[in-house]
C-alpha cells in the first residue's frame, strides 16, 4: 500500500505540473507573451527565478522520495538505522548555505530590475504621458499632449515608452496590462507613475486589478498599440469627430456604473490635477507643487516629462508611510 | 405583510435577497433546534454548563477550541464551494456579483482567523502543558476569556450573512472601499467588531502561553530540553505579542472614521488609507506565521515519532523558527510592491521576503535528514507530514517567486496568487493541524481515528488540492484577478476553472470523510489503553489518555529532550509511569468559573449594538463587560485543593499507583 500509494501520488504531482507547464505556450498565457520591453524584462526574471529555484527544490523533491521509499518500516528492510545520530555540522553548514547563495544571486537580479523598471524603457524616443483615472467602474484615459481623452480603451503609438501616470477617483484600483507589463495602483489623491511600452500593434487586454466593490468583474479596457502614423490619425480624427468631455460628462463618469467605451475630442483644462487636488492631493505634502507642478527633477524616475515630477513625488511621499 | 414589518425583513434579515438567505436561514434554525432539543431531552444542560462553559481546565478549552475550528473550516468550505460553484463556467449566475463578495470576505476571513487560529490554539491547549510537565496554563482564568472572547467574535461574524449583511470588501478590508464614502452597510462593522473582540483573546492568549512555557517547565526542563512543538509555540506567541496589536489599532481608527466620522484613513481631511494599508499587514504578513509555525512544531514531533529517531539537527531547528518569527516582521510591504513605494524600498522589502526562505529551507532539509536512516511507518499523522513536505515546498517556491518585486507586477492580484497562498495555507496550517489533530486525538479522547476512514480522506484531499490549486497558477498568467466574480468566455479561462472547481468538490468529499471518520471513531474507533499509542517521545505520552484533571500526580524531573524514548531505550520508562504514593501531595488547582462566558457574551452584545449604531445595546454590553471585570476583582475564592487521598484514588484506579 504505502510504497504503491507514494509512487503514485508522486506521478499525479508530476502529471499535474508537466500539464500545466507544457499547456503554458497558447498565446492565451498572456503573461507568457509579452509585447514590449517591460513585460519581456519580467519574464526573464521570471524565467531566471523558476531556474535559480529549481535548483534547489528539484533535488530535494527527489531526496524526499527516495528516503520515504528506502527507510520505511517494512520488515526485512536493510537500509541503515541510526536511531540517535542527529547532528552532523557539514550537513548543517551544507544546507545553510545552499538557499543563501541562491537568494543572493536572485537578489542581485531583482535589484537590478526594480531600479530598471523605474526608468522609460527607451532612453532615445521621447516618451510620451496618458493620465490614467479610475472610477467606479471605468477608466479614464487623458492624452496631456494631445488633448484628446478616451474611457476603458486607450491607443498608443509603438516603440514610444508611455508614462501612465495613474490616480483614482473612487477606491483604490491597480492598472494592469498583463502583455505589455506588470500593474501598478491607482490611489485617490495620489499621483502614481508606471512606464510601458508596446513593440507590436495590436490589441492588448488590460484590466482593474485590485477590488472595487460590485462592479469589479467588469472593470476591463483595452491598449490599442498602433504604428506611429496610425496614431497620428486616429488623433486627429478623435479631435475632429468625438464630443468633448464637459464637467457634467465628467460627473456622470464618476457615478458607478459599467460602460462600453467613448472618446472625446478634449477635456476640461486641469481636469487630471483637480481630481488628485480635491481627492485628497492637497494634504500630501510634496504631491502637488500644483501650479504647474514643473518640478520634474529627482531621483527614481528622472529624465521623463514634467508630469512625472508628481508621479515620482508621490510615490516618494507614499513610501515615506512604509 | 404591513410595510413595518417587511421593511425590517428587508433591511435586517434580507429576505428579499432570494434562495440562499433562505436556505441558510432554515439551516440555522434546524441546527439551533437540534442542539437546543438535543440537550434538553438528555437532560444535559446542567453538564453542559459546569463541564464545559465554565471549564477553567485547559484540556477541555483545547477541545472547546478544536470544535469550534472544525465548524469554522465546515462553513469557511462552504462558502468555498459556492464560490468555486460560481466560477465553474463564464458569465455564471449562480451567485450575484453581491454574494460573491460577501463569501470571498467570510471565506478569507474565517478560514484565517476563525478557522486557523483556533486550530492553532486547540493544539497550544492540548499539548503544551502536557509536553512540559505543567497541571494548566499560567493564567487558566484568562485562557477561559481567551476562549469565550474568540467564541463570540465568531458567532458576531458568522451571523452577518443573515441578519444585516455580510462584509464584503475581502478580508484585508482596504479603505476607502471600506469607509462610509462607500460602504455604509453595517457589513463592515460586523468585520472590525468581531475581528477586535476575537483580537483581544488572541493577544491574551499568546502573553498566557509564553508565560506558561516561560514559568512552569517541569525541573530539567532547560530550554534546550523542550520538544520542538513548544518552541514553536514560543515562537508563534511572540509573533502574536507583537504583531495582534497593530492589528487592533488599524481596526481601531476604521471603526472610528465608520462610527464617529474621524478621518484617520480617508484621503479627505488628510487621512491616509495607506496607513491602514501597513498597518494591516504589519499584522497581517506575521499572522500567516502564526498559524504556519506551530505546523511545523507538529511536523517536528510527528517526524521523529513516525521515523524512530531523534530530530536532526534541533539547534537549527530552535535558531530556524527564531529566525522566521523576526525575519516575518520586515517582509510586511510585499503585499502592495504595487502601490507606488520607490525601488529602494522594494528591493529590501523583496530580499528579505526571500530571506524567510532560507531558514524555512533549513527545517525542511532537517525534517528529510530526520527520516533519513530512520524507519518510517505511515500512519495518519504522518501521511499528512509526509504530504505536507513536497506541497510546501512547491508553495515555498512559488513563494519566492512572488519576492521578486518585479515579477510580482504581473503576479500581484491575479490567480497566481491565490494559488501561491492557498497552497503554502492548506499544506501548512491545514495539514499541520489536521496531521496534529490525529497525533494528540488519542490522548484527547482516549480513542483513536479510524485508520481506514482517515486514509480515503487524506487521498481524497490531496489530490483534490493539486487538482483545484495547479490550474489556477496557470490562471494567473493567462492574467485572470482574483475577487472576480465572473469572467467572460473568450479569454481561454474556462476549462482550467472548470477543473478547479472539480478539485474544491474533492476536497470538500475529503472533509466530509473525516467527519464520518469522527462520527465513526467515536463508537469503533481503537480504544487507547497505554497512554502511548504513537511509541512516543515526549512527557505527555507517559500520561493515560485522556490525562486526568490535575495531568501529573507528580511532576516529574526532566533529563532529556526526548525524555520518554530514552527511558524506554534504557527500560526505566515504568518510573514516568507508575507513581510512588507517598510522593503525592495535595494539588493546587483554579475554580471553574462562568464569567468568561458571560463577559464573551457580553462583548457580543456590546459588538451587535455598535454594528447597528444600537448605542443603547451597546452601552448595556459594555456594563456587562466592566461588571464582570470589578466582580472578578473582588474575587477571593477562586482555588481549591484536590487532597492528596482523591489523587491517589483516581491515579489507583487508573492502575498507576
Ligand atoms: C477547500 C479548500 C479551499 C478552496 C476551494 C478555496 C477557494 C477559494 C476561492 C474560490 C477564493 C476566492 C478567490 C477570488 O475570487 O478571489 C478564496 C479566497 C481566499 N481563501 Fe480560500 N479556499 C480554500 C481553503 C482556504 C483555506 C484553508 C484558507 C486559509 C487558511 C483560505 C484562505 C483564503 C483567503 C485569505 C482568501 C482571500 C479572500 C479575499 O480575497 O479577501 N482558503 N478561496
Amino acid at each position: 500500500m504505502h510504497k504503491q500509494s507514494v509512487k503514485k501520488w508522486g506521478a499525479l504531482v508530476t502529471a499535474v505540473l508537466a500539464a500545466a507547464l507544457l499547456s503554458g505556450c497558447g498565446p492565451q498565457y498572456l503573461v507568457f507573451h509579452p509585447v514590449g520591453p517591460v513585460g519581456k524584462q519580467e519574464l526573464n526574471l521570471i524565467i531566471t527565478s523558476v531556474i535559480l529555484i529549481a535548483i534547489v527544490i528539484v533535488p530535494t523533491l527527489a531526496i524526499f522520495f527516495f528516503i520515504i521509499f528506502r527507510y520505511r518500516n517494512t520488515p526485512g528492510n536493510k537500509a541503515k538505522y541510526s536511531p540517535e545520530w542527529s547532528e552532523s555540522k557539514v550537513l548543517e553548514v551544507v544546507w545553510w548555505s545552499i538557499p543563501i547563495i541562491i537568494v543572493g544571486i536572485l537578489s542581485v537580479f531583482t535589484a537590478k530590475t526594480t531600479f530598471a523598471l523605474t526608468r522609460p524603457p527607451e532612453q532615445n524616443v521621447n516618451p510620451m504621458t496618458i493620465e490614467v483615472t479610475s472610477l467606479d467602474w471605468k477608466w479614464l484615459f487623458q492624452y496631456p499632449g494631445q488633448g484628446v481623452a478616451t474611457v476603458n480603451y486607450c491607443e498608443i503609438p509603438t516603440g514610444v515608452p508611455v508614462q501612465f501616470v495613474l490616480t483614482s477617483d473612487a477606491p483604490m484600483n491597480s492598472f494592469w496590462v498583463p502583455q505589455l507589463g506588470g500593474q501598478e495602483y491607482t490611489m485617490p489623491g495620489m499621483a502614481m507613475g508606471l512606464w510601458l511600452q508596446a513593440d507590436k500593434p495590436g490589441q492588448y487586454y488590460g484590466h482593474g486589478a485590485n477590488f472595487t466593490g460590485r462592479g469589479f468583474a467588469h472593470d476591463d479596457f483595452t491598449v490599442i498599440a498602433a504604428s506611429n502614423s496610425d496614431f497620428n490619425k486616429w488623433v486627429s480624427q478623435t479631435k475632429s469627430s468625438a464630443p468633448a468631455l464637459t464637467m457634467a460628462d465628467y460627473n456622470k463618469l464618476k457615478k458607478p456604473s459599467t460602460m462600453g467605451t467613448a472618446s472625446y475630442s478634449s477635456f476640461p483644462k486641469g481636469l487630471f490635477d483637480n481630481v488628485i487636488w480635491s481627492e485628497g492631493g492637497r494634504y500630501m505634502p510634496g504631491t502637488m507643487n500644483m501650479a504647474g507642478m514643473a518640478s520634474g527633477n529627482s531621483t527614481a524616475m528622472s529624465n521623463s516629462t514634467a508630469k512625472s515630477g508628481i508621479a515620482n513625488e508621490a510615490s516618494q511621499s507614499s513610501s515615506s508611510n512604509k | 405583510m404591513p410595510a413595518a414589518l417587511k421593511q425590517f425583513t428587508d433591511t435586517y434579515l434580507m429576505w428579499n435577497e432570494g434562495y440562499l438567505i433562505w436556505i441558510s436561514d432554515i439551516l440555522i434554525a434546524l441546527t439551533s433546534i437540534g442542539i437546543v432539543a438535543t440537550l434538553t431531552y438528555f437532560k444535559k444542560w446542567k453538564w453542559l454548563w459546569k463541564e464545559w462553559l465554565t471549564s477553567v481546565d485547559h484540556k477541555r478549552i483545547g477541545i472547546m477550541y478544536l470544535i469550534a475550528a472544525l465548524l469554522m473550516m465546515f462553513r469557511g468550505g462552504a462558502d468555498a464551494m459556492l464560490l468555486r460553484t460560481q466560477l465553474a463556467s463564464p458569465n455564471s449566475h449562480f451567485l450575484t456579483a453581491e454574494h460573491y463578495d460577501q463569501i470571498f470576505t467570510t471565506h478569507g476571513t474565517i478560514m484565517i482567523l476563525f478557522m486557523a487560529m483556533p486550530m492553532i490554539f486547540a493544539m497550544f491547549n492540548i499539548v503544551v502543558p502536557l509536553q512540559i510537565g505543567a497541571r494548566d496554563v499560567a493564567f487558566p482564568y484568562l485562557n477561559a476569556i481567551s476562549f469565550w472572547l474568540f467564541f463570540f467574535g465568531a458567532m458576531l461574524f458568522n451571523i452577518s450573512f443573515v441578519f444585516g449583511g455580510s462584509p464584503d470588501a475581502g478580508w484585508v478590508s482596504y479603505p476607502p472601499l471600506t469607509e462610509l464614502g462607500f460602504d455604509k452597510g453595517p457589513g463592515e462593522n460586523f468585520y472590525l467588531l468581531s475581528l477586535q473582540i476575537s483580537g483581544i483573546g488572541s493577544i491574551a492568549t499568546g502573553i498566557n502561553f509564553l508565560a506558561t512555557i516561560l514559568k512552569m517547565r517541569a525541573p530539567g526542563m532547560k530550554l534546550m530540553r523542550m520538544p520542538l512543538f513548544t518552541w514553536s509555540v514560543v515562537a508563534a506567541s511572540i509573533v502574536i505579542i507583537f504583531a495582534f496589536p497593530a492589528l487592533t489599532i488599524a481596526l481601531a481608527l476604521l471603526m472610528l472614521d465608520r462610527i464617529v466620522g474621524t478621518h484617520f484613513f480617508t484621503m479627505l481631511h488628510g487621512g491616509d488609507p495607506m496607513m491602514f494599508v501597513n498597518l494591516f499587514w504589519i499584522w497581517g504578513h506575521p499572522e500567516v506565521y502564526i498559524v504556519v509555525l506551530p505546523a511545523f512544531g507538529v511536523f517536528s514531533e510527528v517526524v521523529a515519532t513516525f521515523a524512530r529517531k531523534r530530530i536532526f539537527g534541533y539547534t537549527s531547528m530552535v535558531a530556524s523558527l527564531l529566525l522566521i518569527s523576526v525575519i516575518s516582521y520586515f517582509v510586511w510591504a510585499h503585499h502592495f510592491f504595487t502601490m507606488g513605494a520607490g525601488a529602494d524600498v522594494n528591493t529590501f522589502f523583496a530580499v528579505a521576503s526571500m530571506m524567510v526562505a532560507i531558514p524555512t529551507g533549513v527545517k525542511v532539509f532537517n525534517w528529510l535528514f530526520t527520516m533519513f536512516r530512520g524507519r518510517i511507518s505511515f500512519e495518519l499523522p504522518m501521511l499528512w507530514t509526509l504530504a505536507f513536505v513536497p506541497n510546501f515546498i512547491i508553495g515555498g517556491a512559488t513563494g519566492v517567486m512572488l519576492a521578486v518585486a518585479p515579477a510580482d507586477y504581473q503576479y500581484h492580484n491575479s490567480y497566481f496568487l491565490i494559488a501561491h497562498f492557498h497552497q503554502v495555507l492548506i499544506a501548512g496550517p491545514v495539514f499541520g493541524l489536521i496531521a496534529g489533530m490525529y497525533f494528540w486525538w488519542p490522548k484527547m479522547f482516549g480513542f483513536k481515528l479510524d485508520e481506514k476512514i482517515g486514509r480515503i480522506a487524506f487521498w481524497l484531499f490531496n489530490i483534490g488540492f493539486y487538482v483545484c490549486f495547479m490550474p489556477q497558477y496557470a490562471l494567473g498568467f493567462k492574467g485572470m484577478q482574483r475577487r472576480m466574480y465572473t469572467y467572460p468566455a473568450g479569454m481561454g479561462w474556462h476549462t482550467l476553472n472548470l477543473i478547479s472547481t472539480i478539485g474544491a468538490y474533492i476536497m470538500g468529499l475529503g472533509f466530509l470523510f473525516i467527519v464520518v471518520q469522527i462520527v465513526y471513531s467515536i463508537k469503533y474507533g481503537e480504544r487507547d489503553l497505554t497512554g502511548d499509542p504513537w511509541n512516543g517521545r515526549t512527557l505527555e505520552w507517559s500520561l493515560p489518555s485522556p490525562a486526568p484533571h490535575y495531568n501529573f500526580a507528580v511532576i516529574p524531573t526532566v533529563t532529556d529532550r526526548d525524555m520518554l524514548w530514552v527511558m524506554k531505550q534504557e527500560g526505566r520508562e515504568g518510573e514516568l509511569r507508575r507513581i510512588n504514593p507517598d510522593a503525592i501531595a495535595d494539588i493546587h488547582m483554579p475554580k471553574n468559573s462562568g464569567r468568561p462566558f458571560l463577559m464573551g457574551l457580553a462583548f457580543f452584545v456590546a459588538g451587535f449594538g455598535f454594528v447597528f449604531n444600537w448605542y443603547v445595546l451597546a452601552v448595556i454590553g459594555l456594563v456587562g463587560v466592566a461588571l464582570t471585570m470589578i466582580l472578578r476583582a473582588f474575587e477571593w475564592d477562586d482555588e481549591y485543593h484536590i487532597l492528596a487521598e482523591e489523587v491517589r484514588e483516581v491515579e489507583a484506579a487508573l492502575g498507576r499507583l
